[in-house]
């Protein structure tokens, strides 16, 4: 099916009661935009509306000054209602240069507000954003409300008693922005206040700067002649369930997940990894959690992090490896002989776009096949993806608990996406969390390599240095009876079997697959794995609001499939699966259940769009109306 | 409460494995001399841990009743680097060859090395590929007529041990696969040393590259192209131990020079010097003879210790998974 966008006709500043709205903050890298948005997203939640936030952010390191590939941005979502995408298109974008009004302008909605800062409108900034004529001057924004403030002079101003450099001064910026955005919606400063307290604890000046721009900008908002229709917004509060939240982004709950899960196995983690993007936010908040039972090691390359985390599954720790796409192949023949060793190890791959370097700092679905088949040999592992930010804690927790119980690597999909964006997380009770605790063989009577669990095909899992469990393994296909190098014709098949039937037997210990949204079966069922999640479900959503008859179904375990995945599908009359890839998981529902599933496709480097998805929904309707 | 451990002999560290190197091969003589030197350690056979890669020499695992891992080409070094962090109480010995160690797995061998990890790496080095059927390797002589290179090969080999030393090795030893009492002694010395021990054992292929280390090993010809060197001790050697080894100052070169009328001339071997063990593990033949033994060693604190004393340091702090979960901004909704 064709990439199409519906509009969605959400203007939603000019509505009678504003529920929710989308608000990006754009600027250099340099500008301190992540900063920004990471306290306006506190303040959000704290204020209790639910939200989501998408921090995009350029490849450069530092790019030249005011350059367009340089902007930095963060959007958020926030509203009276659940709210699982950072938004199709903005109602307030901010603007601190030219750069970032030219990359953003286009997602603004019409009479959308735009707050630029008139001071870094210079002829040299203008040039490099390749304007012919100053925007703020011309009919670019005609079509928009525009609050046009020198903030630049306005933070020269507030931050002149602290006696800061001209440069130190300007750096305030954000903060004075900030505290404009947290006038428009009424949001609390005190936490951004404490935090800038404890970010400069040791320089004084730059924290109380940085205060007193924060407060200026809220004065600001306050006491100015501002154009008409622009005034404080108050965001219905969201009804959520009772309990206590944080924020958190996927990666941390990932992170956590691996320390919940070493907990629940009771058994150490080596967690060895090599840096790459997006992924090496890992290895850092693992390498800050040693504290628990989890030990990190920067290898020298993929392929070592691989092996060193087997060399630790092989003395009876839990090894955990963490990549992104490229990384990933590099560790193919080390995950092909954990799954012949049968040894548990767990590969998390944070997904970005490809091929070879691709876009490193975008999000992408693409690795989907590579996760199932991208091994030599037949070598089926299973494949768990997760689908939101929080839901990282969750897939982290089952990847160790299927790779201890089973005896094999374990392969843990998270995207670009999930790893940066975060979302409000209902804090579970670990106490009540059920534990899996992991029994390594003891029993030296009768003992064999070779000896495995009836029920789950697991091999027995004997630590060096207990004495009588002396014992080689291999590579080298071994036999089913001893665990000794064999190279028989008849052995080799009943190992390849045994290979597959311990990973397929995992879809009895896993949950049936449960539609997350509408009924059981009907007219459509809009499939989704990973990231699309949010998108999916507020098309589906609306779609269903609008009277059709569509349902939501997200898959976490794709290898092996739920065991009744095949039979729910069936119920539906057609399938679509929008996928940020060319169709990875809709040929494999095709292959495996023979029904015919539509793929929707979008490789942009960007998630979806609710818009894009509402728009296949619809087009899907009108198709089968048309038979 | 340290319980005396069983008496152990060659015997139990002999596997049920039927052996399945080439009739002649040089790795049994390594096979039988580290069976026979293991009783002698005084440590717990299940602490022993052998991990190779690919390759002849990394079959070696499956004949040693010990725990053992087989792995992947070149891999061994980060393989055991795992098993080493996760359970520091083993002794780890990495099993390799001059093909896996040093062309795959040469950027394993040089972390593994400048690292320091505690673990004994022996390298079966016979200057040919052996299990892909006589290719030539990264330490084969130019001109090395092989199914690859018909005409010779052209590549420059590298020395195992200059390349140990250049990445930071704290112990470089070189034995040869038929002297058993040499091999013996290197090897239990590398056992002994903190950190990354890194042997050179000259292992000769009967099938592909027979003869390669012909001088080194008959028993004629060895006393003028071998020397054992020893720390503290003059290099000397010959027939009649009548050369020896000298520095000449003025080039910073190592000379041969005979013995007599030159006593007070004779080089003494100082392991500590990195200097005199980059001279020495460079010599070869026919101008010089080539250096067995402990050719440097150096105490360094090993990566394992290091790590483990930033984990102890660590995990000093209370670890409540509960409190993680809610540190930092919460708020709570009724």
């Amino acid at each position: 099916m064709d990439l199409a966008e519906e509009e969605l006709n959400e203007h939603h500043l000019d509505e009678n009661r504003v529920v929710d709205v989308v608000v990006r903050f754009a600027g250099d890298s340099g500008d301190g935009m992540q900063l920004t948005g990471a306290n306006f997203t506190q303040a959000t939640a704290l204020y209790g509306n639910d939200l989501s936030t998408f921090p995009d952010f350029p490849a450069e390191i530092r790019a030249p000054v005011g350059a367009t590939f340089g902007v930095s941005a963060f959007q958020i979502y926030f509203g009276a209602e659940d709210v699982t995408t950072a938004g199709d298109a903005l109602d307030v974008l901010v603007a601190m240069n030219p750069a970032a009004l030219v990359t953003n302008i286009a997602n603004l909605v019409d009479s959308g507000l735009v707050i630029v800062d008139s001071g870094a409108f210079t002829a040299k900034n203008l040039a490099k954003a390749r304007y012919d004529s100053n925007p703020l001057e011309d009919n670019t924004l005609d079509a928009y409300r525009v609050l046009s403030i020198d903030i630049s002079q306005q933070v020269l101003n507030a931050v002149e008693p602290f006696g800061l450099s001209h440069k130190d001064a300007l750096r305030c910026k954000n903060m004075w922005t900030l505290g404009l955005v947290m006038w428009l919606f009424d949001r609390d400063r005190q936490p951004t206040i404490e935090n800038l307290k404890k970010k400069f604890a040791g320089k004084p000046d730059i924290a109380n700067a940085n205060i007193a721009a924060l407060n200026a900008g809220h004065a600001y908002g306050e006491t100015a002649e501002l154009p008409a229709g622009i005034h404080v917004y108050k965001i219905p509060k969201a009804k959520v369930a009772p309990g206590t939240y944080r924020n958190i982004t996927g990666t941390t709950a990932l992170a956590w997940g691996l320390i919940a899960g070493s907990e629940l196995a009771q058994i150490d983690i080596l967690f060895a990894s090599y840096p790459i993007t997006p992924a090496s936010n890992l290895l850092h908040e693992l390498s800050n959690r040693r504290e628990f039972r989890i030990n990190t090691f920067q290898a020298e390359d993929e392929i070592a992090a691989v092996c060193a985390a087997i060399g630790a599954s092989f003395a009876g720790s839990l090894g955990v490896t963490s990549s992104a796409g490229p990384g990933i192949a590099l560790k193919a023949e080390g995950i092909a002989l954990a799954a012949a060793a049968e040894l548990p190890l767990v590969v998390v791959n944070t997904q970005r776009g490809g091929p070879s370097t691709g876009l490193p700092t975008k999000t992408e679905q693409s690795d989907l096949n590579m996760a199932m088949f991208g091994r030599h040999g037949d070598t089926p592992i299973p494949v768990i993806a997760s689908s939101t930010s929080t839901d990282c804690f969750d897939v982290a927790v089952e990847a160790v608990r299927l790779a201890t119980k089973y005896m094999t690597p374990v392969m843990l999909l998270s995207d670009g996406y999930l790893a940066n964006a975060a979302e409000p997380w209902q804090i579970p009770d670990v106490a009540a969390m059920q534990g899996f605790p992991v029994q390594h063989h003891s029993e030296i009577e009768g003992f064999k390599p070779s000896l495995r669990n009836a029920e789950t095909l697991a091999r027995v899992w004997p630590k060096p240095g207990t004495a009588g469990l002396e014992h080689r393994i291999g590579g080298i296909e071994r036999s089913y009876e001893t665990g000794d190098i064999s190279y028989d014709p008849a052995n080799h098949q009943k190992m390849t079997d045994l290979r597959k039937n311990k990973v397929d037997g995992i879809a009895k210990d896993i949950p049936l697959q449960e539609v997350c949204l509408g009924n059981d079966s009907g007219k459509l069922a809009v499939v989704g794995w990973g990231s699309t999640f949010g998108a999916i479900h507020q098309a589906v959503k609306r779609c269903r609001e609008e009277g059709l008859d569509v349902s939501h179904i997200q898959i976490r375990y794709l290898a092996p499939f739920p065991a009744n995945l095949g039979e729910l599908l069936s119920g539906f009359d057609a399938v679509l699966v929008p996928e940020m890839n060319t169709g990875q998981l809709v040929r494999l529902l095709r292959s495996e259940f023979l029904i015919d599933a539509d793929a929707l496709n979008k490789v942009a480097g960007q998630p979806f769009k609710i818009g894009e998805v509402i728009a296949a929904i619809h087009e899907k309707f009108a198709d089968m109306q048309q038979l | 409460m340290n319980k005396p451990l069983p008496t152990l002999t060659l015997k139990d560290f002999a596997s049920d494995q039927e052996v399945r190197w080439c009739p002649g091969c040089g790795d049994y003589a390594i096979l039988k001399t580290l069976q026979k030197l293991m009783p002698e350690l005084d440590r717990p056979r299940e602490n022993q841990v052998f991990v190779s890669g690919i390759g002849c020499s990394s079959r070696f695992p499956y004949y040693m009743n010990t725990f053992g891992f087989h792995t992947i080409h070149g891999r061994a070094p980060a393989i055991a680097t795992g098993v080493k962090l996760a359970n520091p109480e083993l002794d780890v010995w990495v099993i390799t060859g001059d093909g896996d160690g040093f062309s795959i797995g040469g950027n394993h061998m040089l972390h593994v090395l400048r690292r320091n990890v505690d673990l004994q790496i022996l390298l079966f080095n016979n200057e040919i590929y052996g299990l892909t059927k006589g290719q030539y390797s990264p330490t084969s002589q130019p001109g090395t007529r092989s199914p690859s290179s018909p005409m010779g090969s052209v590549d420059a080999p590298l020395s195992p041990c200059l390349v140990a030393l250049g990445a930071g090795a704290t112990f470089i030893a070189r034995s040869i696969d038929t002297e058993a009492k040499h091999l013996s002694g290197v090897v239990a010395d590398s056992h002994a040393h903190k950190g990354a021990a890194f042997v050179e054992i000259l292992q000769n292929c009967p099938i592909y590259n027979d003869g390669v280390f012909e001088q080194v090993k008959d028993k004629k010809l060895a006393p003028d192209f071998r020397v054992e060197v020893e720390h503290g001790e003059p290099i000397i050697f010959g027939k009649d131990r009548e050369k020896a080894i000298t520095l000449d100052r003025e080039s910073l070169s190592l000379k041969v020079i005979e013995v007599a009328g030159n006593e007070e001339r004779v080089l003494v071997h100082d392991q500590h010097n990195k200097v005199l063990a980059q001279l020495l593990a460079a010599m070869s033949g026919p101008e010089f003879p080539v250096a067995v033994g402990v050719i440097y060693r150096e105490v360094k604190p090993s990566f394992i210790d290091d790590s483990m004393n930033q984990l102890g340091l660590a995990r000093d702090k209370a670890a409540s998974l509960e409190a993680l979960l809610y540190s930092g901004h919460t708020w709570t909704v009724k």
